[in-house]
């Protein structure tokens, strides 16, 4: 299966326009760039992706080997670029993509024009001399709330439990409904995700990179951001009066703004 | 225009409705409800909810965020799956959560939200229920439990199931000087469960080899076990019995007597050198009988038929003694080649079997893959049986 298909891959905007790729973050899938995305259409190529678990993917690709790292997607994400045949390219990553899109960006730098790192976290549990936010319980805490909603995720299991009528619409709400995610896969990615420590890969971006950052965000605070920043050399942030980890979905205007002024100089 | 006449307990009814006015509807209900401004912010909260989690009204509103009253784990769950659905449908539902109450304890709850939007679509407020869930979480996790422990046990017997197979197959036939060995083995279906089939190849002295190629009754860990008593029976009874019947006979008696239902098939062939040339001698339990190919002469079969091993009270066993000459091969299979069969089609049978021996006549892998290949193209891949073959072929070509 080809990367368009694996990736439910939407590409829109002007054909021959400079590629911009939106990456979504843990927890949903590529519609989490739909008040943000269109407004690039008039002036570049636009690419919206599922990372494989993820939304419309192909569940089937996952393969816990390789994405059992963060490299793993950034590889997805190199093999996106190499199947549509991007040069230039401009990528956009939200939290956990945010690293991914280093990752990319350092495995091949001639490819990319520059970053975009919406809420990046190099490493989310505290270290010596770094605040990252969580402790390792904390994330054992998350697995367990995953667990909770497992049952709820689980479209199969799903009908068996309330038994009435409303549960099989609610079933196929779920099951067709954004933000859709394999539960076992998502326990994976969280894994993934929240013990990944991309520290050391940060010097070694060459990209212009801009940060994105909310004022009040409790999984990426901004001294995160500003880690993120002072690592990348050259790298600007931007941080934008809003709360929450998903600028794009509460702030979206702002969040355009800040990425139109990056990218459009 | 005054109420419609009733009577009895719809006038009670009634009667309670006009009283349940909309604050106590609000502040009594039977789940917990609050509202918070788009980002969270808590600006109006139900006594249910109060009365739930410990928590004063005063300490909550205008103060706290809903997010804020969740534990770490929650919290990030929260924001990363619960709020991104939330913008976008507007509406998320049965999202499990826990909330941390006054004293620390904590509440499962299951959590509806919708969020209001004005009429420039721009969002106004979160309205969320919330219901004690205690006692479902509990059905939940037991139930989460029992499917983890099914999946681990299912993985644990795959694997026993794997490394069994692996002891009972050779990895690969051994070199004899002059002869030509190649053997595969393909498990049926998708290769989760241990197999009947079964084949070796040994020495007993000098010049002087068995082949053995058989098939027990059956799949899992007890065929697995008579698999096992098969190599291990044949092997020691090849040394004392030099005729391959009399083999097959000892192993008859000993699979009656071993504590099993199971029966088996084998065929056997003692491979001796004298003087140069290679001598075979075929005995057949039951089994199809191996082929025998000639340069020059369309491959047939071998040996005769003879009882079942493990099932019969009285048993019959023949040895047929054949020479081996340059170019000349013996094939030895399993019936799920010759018993191949496509949905609902006819069995793949010895005559194509034949036709495929008799086409390729390069080295001993070489049959041995082709036979493996078309019996799989047959069945379109989807093999229902074991299959099984091994090939011995005489080193060179036949003599001008």
């Amino acid at each position: 299966m080809d990367a368009v298909a694996r990736h439910r891959i939407r590409v829109s905007g002007v054909p021959d326009g400079q590629p911009i790729v939106f990456a979504h973050g843990y927890g949903c899938d590529q519609h989490m760039w739909r008040l943000v995305a269109p407004h690039f259409e008039d002036a570049y190529r636009v690419i919206t992706f599922d990372h494989v678990g993820a939304g419309g993917s192909d569940l089937a690709s996952y393969d816990p080997e390789r994405h059992g790292s963060l490299q793993g997607y950034a590889d997805d994400v190199l093999a996106i670029v190499h199947e549509l045949g991007l040069e230039d390219v401009v990528l956009v990553g939200h939290s956990v993509s945010a690293m991914v899109a280093v990752l990319a960006a350092v495995a091949e730098p001639d490819r990319f024009d520059k970053l975009v790192l919406v809420g990046p976290s190099p490493r989310y549990i505290d270290d010596e001399g770094y605040t990252g936010g969580f402790s390792e319980a904390d994330i054992t805490e998350l697995l367990g709330s995953l667990d909770s909603n497992y049952l709820g995720w689980s479209a199969a299991i799903a009908p068996a439990i309330m038994g009435n009528a409303d549960r099989q619409e609610l079933g196929a709400e779920l099951t067709e409904s954004f933000c859709r995610t394999d539960p076992e896969i998502a326990r994976r990615f969280a894994h993934v995700t929240f013990l990944s420590d991309n520290r050391a890969d940060l010097a070694g971006v060459t990209v212009p990179t801009l940060v994105v950052q909310c004022r009040d965000d409790i999984i990426a605070p901004v001294a995160v951001g500003e880690y993120v920043r002072d690592a990348i050399a050259g790298a600007e942030l931007v941080v934008l009066d809003a709360t929450g980890h998903c600028p794009h979905l509460s702030a979206p205007e702002a969040t355009t703004a800040a990425i139109a002024a990056f990218v459009g100089r | 225009m005054g109420a419609p006449p009733v009577a009895g307990d719809d006038e009670a009814f009634h009667e309670a409705l006009r009283r349940d006015d909309p604050e106590l509807l609000y502040d009594r209900a039977p789940c917990a409800y609050l509202s918070t401004t788009p980002d969270g912010t808590i600006v109006r909260v139900n006594e249910t909810f109060l009365a739930w989690t410990g928590h004063r009204r005063e300490d909550l509103v205008g103060r706290r965020r809903f997010v804020d009253l969740l534990p770490v784990g929650d919290r990030i769950y929260h924001e990363t799956h619960y709020a991104p659905t939330l913008r976008m449908q507007g509406t998320a539902r049965e999202i499990a959560l826990e909330v941390v109450c006054a004293d620390g304890r904590r509440l499962p709850v299951l959590v509806n939200s919708v969020l209001d939007r004005d009429e420039d679509g721009t969002p106004v407020a979160i309205r969320t229920a919330a219901f004690d869930a205690t006692e479902r979480r509990r059905y939940e996790r037991e139930m989460l439990a029992t499917m983890r422990r099914a999946e681990e046990s299912e993985a644990r017997a795959l694997q026993l199931a794997q490394t069994l197979q692996q002891t009972l197959i050779p990895p690969a036939p051994p070199h004899i000087p002059g002869l030509d060995v190649a053997a595969a083995y393909r498990p049926a279906g998708d290769g989760r469960h241990v197999g009947g089939d079964f084949y070796d190849v040994f020495q007993v002295a000098t010049d002087d080899w068995v082949v053995v190629l058989g098939d027990v009754q059956g799949k899992g860990a007890e065929a697995a076990v008579v698999t096992a008593l098969a190599r291990h029976t044949v092997r020691a009874a090849a040394v004392d019995h030099a005729s391959p019947s009399d083999t097959l006979r000892v192993f008859d008696q000993v699979l009656r007597r071993a504590e099993t239902e199971r029966f088996c098939t084998v065929v056997l062939v003692r491979l001796r050198r004298r003087d140069g040339v290679w001598r075979a001698t075929v005995a057949c339990g039951g089994h199809p009988r191996p082929l025998l190919r000639r340069p020059g002469r369309r491959p047939e079969p071998v040996g005769e038929h003879g009882s079942l091993i493990g099932l019969l009270s009285e048993v019959r066993f023949t040895d047929t003694e054949v020479t081996l000459g340059p170019g000349d091969a013996l094939v030895l299979f399993t019936d799920g080649v010759t018993e191949a069969r496509q949905r609902r089609g006819t069995l793949y049978g010895s005559g194509r079997l034949e036709d495929v021996v008799d086409e390729h006549r390069g080295s001993a892998a070489d049959v041995t893959e082709a036979i493996l290949a078309a019996v799989m193209t047959y069945q379109r891949d989807d093999a229902r049986d074991d299959i099984a073959v091994v090939t011995v072929a005489v080193d060179g070509s036949p003599a001008a």
